[in-house]
């Protein structure tokens, strides 16, 4: 059974590595179990095999994972993904061979093993950006509906791959810039050179807009590493006026947890150094709560003081002050610490600020004290001109302060500014001399420097204290100061020994000193790629991937170009989401979509998008008010089709929308006479389109002959739907959206494996080869698509079952409907639409002889009893496919 | 990414650990336990530990470090954001009393999210939008900052495949949203309208944020006198709590918590509604409120012993308020309606709306 099977695999990798023997005896059921018509085994039958670590099996596991690349589910492509990481940190020697794998797994559509072969490719061949290029804008493209995890990882290799493709776009907005980041990659000079030649040219290459643009969705996310990543990719890659838009999502994330809010908080810190307007509209969503814990308050003051400038300056200091008195001491020294920056950065406050902290010296707490001291420290050297008052103040300090840093920045101050103090420095040389046994090191180091100063500028009355001190200095256990003493004797007692030096003894020590500057610890993180634990850390992790400076000339973009040859039939599976029970839309989205196509690669060369398909909606006559909006929402699965074909094809596309409009406007005049306009749209389509596209497939073709009776089936449809809205809608306003309505589409639609083009059978066989063909192609879908979603989103991808050159007259398709199924909870089904193309009535189709192989069963449609001459008329049968990839054949 | 993981509990015990490529010694968590004594509270021990070979990125929640061992460069959050999904995974599978219920059926669906098959003979739908107001208020009880964030949860019992839509009267009130992953965005860039296939059972489908144009009516206002004298070793302690803004409803669910300085030894107060209660250990004070009514307002009036010799603290404590208001999005938010495709029968629908007090700081 399924449930024991999966329990067993749970077990067995837990402890594989433990018992390697008895795990290798089971190395030949997992083989067995790769073969397993039920996806869901196979996939967990890779994983266990991937995950048993014993060097013997490489080769098994290697073959496995080769064959589980091909996979027809992709939910065990997404597993050969993962294993690839697994085989690889096993043994390295595979590289060559996974990275094959890779290759091939990289350019599949699906959405499930989009993210899982992007992280592969990131742990095994992250320098390989040329396995990207084909894959690139597909992979935008599929973005937003790859699962959260995925999308990171995605997002963050898009980042490095950008920054190797594309040139910069801060070449136009640089010049305005406080900071810019290139100047820390590049040199000045090689800068301007490359502001004069891009200035007047640059535009965005699209491929790097189609990046920006499909990843921002993506900051509306709930997941705050999808928020993040994107944070970085736009604080990396978009130009800067564009770059804010993710400063409103970066401070959502900040009412999430702890930790969140920890890393965001680093960030922002980093991009507020940069660029301050970013975040000076968010101040106050920084302010500090008394519940925060200490490590987000000190990331918060740091960001405060960041964003500080000229005109929230008074708003802030009123705000610190409160912050101050708070009764977490650190943060109440991070704060006054912040105040010393504020007060240096920003001159207008400089006195005001010093004014504050000289009040806090009166504060009864002495970390505040002494943190006030180190920082009025710091400030009186930027302006010593006429604070002799605060210097009295502080040596008055010194006899109740303890901190050893304060102190010692006192006896500093003095020292360096005795000359204003004349009076009073020597009596606290006198004072520290008596204690000096007593104190830390780095105060007996203030000591003896005050000493040295004091011996300097006025000897006479401090010549012997000084000398005592130095007497001191020299017996002392600290081999540091024991050093500076015979340093400074050395310097400034005159003896026959001292050298040329003794001289200059007062100009070294008493040298002009520069201020010190007041930075943000954060300043130099910004070489770090944002989001990444080494940003966190500010210390290269293992395994970093440094971020490339911008190209000068952009590589070639055509290498992203994907070959026309990918044929178009399978974008159109793809892209094709029109209403289902409609065959006549398959048509006309198909034709559009060609149009679009040609159009599209013609201008951009070869990049296969397409717009959305109006008339198909257009056609059901009840949704006409809606249908704009529905059109621009639907694009959302499809990547952004519809822009993407703006840049690309906008005469074309003109030609069309204008068309389009006129046929809406037709549309919608009348709802009564559906069956006659649908007609017309079609004609019109198929005329504008056999003109448009020359160069069709044959297939398209032979549908393009097959318009009129499809268009009619098309059309009674509709008709018999109207019909149904309407009623729906006297009923409720409620239900006035009647349920037949698109939608739109988030669903993973790449999950279609290209089906084999059906083949028209030549004789009238009434066994069709084509079912086979297409069955066998989805049978993922037996077990994937069943369950998928409403009606209202299906894409219409129709199969052809019964050509009508072999059907004598009688054609049928059918597609699946992706609804679950009503015949039970095994059953797919499946919609097949009978249409009569002869002119005489067809009588009893029914379904004949089944060939079912074992374990599938099938519900028949109820037999038509008669279908009139080009008249059509869909049903509906279930099929159980078990899970598997057997095919279902059966006579009609 | 994740190498292996380390479930430790308050008392510092390794209790579970789980490891996914190879086996990392638990003496990594040494690491851990070092930067654990240094932070004096467990909520300040960094979330991101650099050891000699590996990383270790925590989160901690419900009193358990959940330490993941990394050994090379990862986004932090993926990690972090991770971790949480793992913790929510875990309340919800453990704390209900009925934990074999809701294996996972491990069905493949386009929907992710959803599951297949579902049948209910009760086709309900409920939404709740809740709304906090962040706000931090000063001395003279002006208000410093003040924002409201939402989100809208659901519980959604619906047969089959249903497709809802959700309009709000006024979306526009809606500054900065993030969705669960069903929500199409699109349809919500274009009309304003949430558009989705909802997963089964609870889940948040909207979280947002209101403008900050919007001037936030703060619900309630504290009046507070609390002073230390420094000669003395008594202070007074006096707060009453009153509605503000309430749109004629009623404020209920008031609790009252205060952080007093280190210096108060004990506390004798008399509420006049409610219960009180001063932990010496932690100097923390709660009061359960209850009730607001508006004719005679709760207050909590007494005495505080300090301890003697000590001089008196220089910071009057905060007040953190908490409350709730039933009926009331503060916002005006509304949702205008709900309606449903996709399947033929009728659900029942009910809307709640909700106003907490999220973190809100009365300065004194």
């Amino acid at each position: 059974s399924f449930q024991i099977k999966k329990l067993v695999y749970v077990y067995l990798m837990r402890y594989a590595e433990e018992q390697q023997d008895l795990a290798l005896l089971s190395i030949s059921t997992f083989q067995r179990a790769l073969k397993d018509p039920n996806q869901l085994i196979r996939a967990s039958a890779l994983r266990v095999l991937s995950s048993i670590r014993v060097p013997i099996i490489v080769p098994i596991m290697m073959l496995a994972i080769k064959e589980a690349s091909s996979d027809l589910s992709p939910y065990v492509r997404k597993n050969a993904a993962h294993a690839i990481q697994k085989l690889y940190s096993l043994d390295p020697e595979q590289k060559e061979m996974l990275i094959e794998v890779i290759e091939k797994l990289l350019k599949d559509r699906s959405t499930l093993v989009a993210g899982s072969v992007v992280m592969a490719f990131e742990e095994v061949c992250p320098d390989r950006i040329d396995l990207i290029h084909k894959n690139y804008r597909k992979l935008c493209n599929l973005l937003v509906d790859v699962e959260e995890w995925g999308q990171v990882v995605i997002i963050h290799m898009l980042t490095r791959y950008a920054r190797t493709q594309f040139v910069s776009p801060w070449k136009d907005d640089e010049a305005g810039e406080e900071y810019s980041e290139n100047n820390f990659y590049e040199s000045d000079e090689e800068q301007k050179e490359k502001d004069r030649k891009v200035k007047a040219t640059y535009i965005m290459d699209p491929d790097h807009r189609l990046l920006l643009r499909n990843t921002k969705p993506l900051l509306q996310s709930r997941n705050a590493a999808v928020v993040m990543a994107v944070a970085q990719l736009y604080w990396h890659l978009a130009p800067k006026s564009e770059a804010g838009i993710v400063s409103k999502s970066l401070v959502r994330l900040l009412r999430s947890n702890r930790e969140v809010q920890y890393i965001v908080l680093q960030n922002i810190a980093t991009m507020s150094i940069q660029r301050k307007g970013m975040f000076e509209p968010y101040l106050k969503s920084f302010y500090v709560r008394s519940t925060d814990p200490t490590m987000i308050k000190t990331l918060k003051l740091e960001i405060l003081t960041n964003l500080a400038n000229e005109a929230n300056i008074s708003t802030l200091l009123r705000e610190f002050q409160t912050y101050v008195k708070s009764q977490d001491k650190q943060f109440a020294a991070a704060t006054i610490q912040a105040i010393g920056r504020c007060a240096t950065n920003i001159t207008e406050v400089t006195d005001t600020c010093l004014n504050g902290l000289v009040c806090l010296l009166s504060n009864r707490d002495e970390i505040v004290v002494a943190e006030s001291v180190v920082v009025i420290k710091k400030l009186l050297q930027t302006q010593p001109a006429h604070h002799g008052e605060i210097i009295k103040h502080m040596a008055k300090l010194l006899d109740n302060i303890t901190v050893p840093v304060a102190r010692a920045s006192i006896l500093w101050l003095i020292g360096e500014y005795c000359e204003r103090v004349p009076k009073i420095a020597p009596d606290v040389l006198r004072k520290t001399a008596k204690s000096f046994t007593n104190e830390d090191d780095l105060v007996k180091l203030q000591i003896l420097n005050l000493g040295a100063k004091l011996y300097l500028t006025n000897s006479k009355q401090t010549k012997l204290l000084t000398q005592y001190v130095l007497n001191l200095g020299k017996y002392d256990q600290s081999y540091d100061i024991r050093d500076r003493t015979r340093f400074i004797r050395q310097l400034i007692v005159p003896n026959e020994k001292s050298g040329a030096l003794s001289k200059y003894a007062k100009k070294i020590f008493l040298a002009q000193k520069p201020a010190p500057l007041l930075e943000s610890p954060f300043k130099d993180r910004d070489h770090f790629q944002l989001g990444t634990l080494s940003h966190t850390l500010n210390s290269r992790a293992t395994g970093y991937l440094e971020l490339s400076d911008w190209p000068e000339v952009a590589p070639d973009p055509s290498v992203r170009n994907v070959e026309v040859a990918e044929s178009p039939k399978e974008w159109t599976g793809i892209l094709g989401k029109t209403k289902k029970e409609k065959p006549a839309e398959k048509f006309y989205s198909e034709s559009e979509e060609e149009e679009d196509e040609s159009a599209s690669t013609s201008a951009s060369g070869g990049y296969l998008e397409s717009n959305l398909h109006p008339t198909a909606w257009r056609t059901s006559g009840s949704e006409s008010e809606k249908e704009d909006k529905e059109e621009g929402s639907s694009d959302e699965s499809s990547g952004s089709s519809s822009s993407s074909g703006e840049s690309s094809d906008s005469e074309s596309d003109n030609k069309e929308n204008t068309a389009k409009k006129t046929s809406r406007a037709a549309d919608e005049s009348d709802s009564e006479d559906i069956k006659k306009k649908a007609k017309a749209i079609s004609r019109k389509r198929s005329t504008s389109s056999s003109s448009d596209t020359e160069s069709t497939s044959s297939e398209e073709s032979s549908s393009d002959s097959k318009s009129e009776s499809d268009s009619k089936s098309d059309s009674e449809s509709g008709k018999s739907r109207s019909a149904t809205s309407s009623k729906k809608e006297e009923k409720t306003i409620q239900d006035r959206k009647a349920p037949n309505k698109q939608d739109v589409f988030l669903l993973d639609l790449d999950d279609f494996c290209p089906v084999p083009t059906p083949v028209a059978v030549p004789t009238a066989a009434v066994l069709s080869p084509s079912l086979t063909a297409d069955l066998e192609g989805l049978s993922l879908l037996s077990s994937s698509v069943i369950d998928v979603t409403t009606q209202v989103s299906v894409p219409t991808k129709t199969h052809e079952l019964l050509h009508r050159m072999s059907g004598k007259g009688l054609a049928a398709h059918y597609h699946f409907s992706r609804q679950p199924g009503i015949f039970g909870d095994c059953m797919v089904s499946v919609q097949v639409t009978v249409t009569n193309t002869t002119d005489q009535k067809i009588e009893n189709i029914h379904i004949g002889e089944k060939k079912l192989p074992p374990g599938m069963r099938m519900h028949e449609f109820n037999p038509i009893e008669c279908l009139e001459p080009a008249g059509s008329i869909t049903v509906s049968m279930g099929i159980d496919f078990c899970d598997s990839t057997q095919t279902a054949s059966f006579q009609l | 990414m994740i190498h292996s993981l380390f479930l430790i509990n308050a008392s510092g015990d390794i209790f579970l650990e789980k490891h996914w490529k190879s086996v990392v010694s638990r003496s990594v968590c040494d690491y851990f336990f070092e930067a654990q004594e240094r932070a004096s509270e467990a909520e300040n021990v960094p979330p991101v530990i650099p050891t000699p070979h590996h990383y270790l990125l925590s989160v901690y929640r419900h009193k358990i470090f959940f330490v993941a061992v990394i050994q090379s460069e990862v986004p932090p959050l993926f990690v972090i954001e991770f971790l949480h999904r793992v913790v929510d995974t875990f309340q919800d599978y453990f704390g209900s009393t009925n934990v074999g219920d809701q294996l996972p059926t491990g069905q493949l669906s386009v929907v992710p999210w959803r599951r297949t098959g579902v049948k209910y003979t009760n086709n309900e739908a409920y939404f709740d939008v809740i709304e906090e107001i962040d706000a931090i208020i000063d001395k003279s009880g002006s208000t410093i900052t003040a924002e409201i964030q939402g989100v809208i949860d659901a519980c959604v019992k619906l047969t089959g495949m249903p497709d809802l839509t959700l309009s709000f009267m006024n979306p526009r009130l809606l500054d900065d949203v993030s969705f669960h992953p069903c929500v199409r965005f699109k349809r919500w860039e274009s009309e304003r309208i949430l558009s989705f296939i909802p997963p089964d059972g609870n889940f948040r489908l909207l979280s947002y944020h209101v403008s900050a144009q919007n001037l936030v009516a703060i619900p309630v206002y504290v009046k507070h006198n609390i002073s230390f004298r420094d000669s003395s070793s008594l202070g007074r302690f006096e707060i009453t709590v009153g509605p503000k803004q309430t749109m004629g409803k009623t404020v209920e669910g008031v609790m009252v918590t205060s952080q007093m300085p280190k210096g108060v030894l004990n506390m004798t107060l008399t509420p006049s509604q409610g219960t009180h209660i001063f932990d010496p250990v932690t100097k923390l004070l709660s009061w359960d409120v209850g009730k607001i009514n508006p004719q005679k307002l709760p207050s909590l009036k007494g005495n505080v012993s300090l301890q003697a010799g000590t001089s008196k603290p220089d910071e009057n404590p905060t007040i953190n308020l908490q409350f709730k208001i039933q009926q009331l999005a503060i916002s005006g938010l509304k949702v205008n309606r709900l309606d449903m495709y996709g399947e033929k029968y009728k659900p029942f629908k009910g809307i709640k709306y909700m106003t907490k007090a999220g973190k809100f700081q009365v300065r004194t």
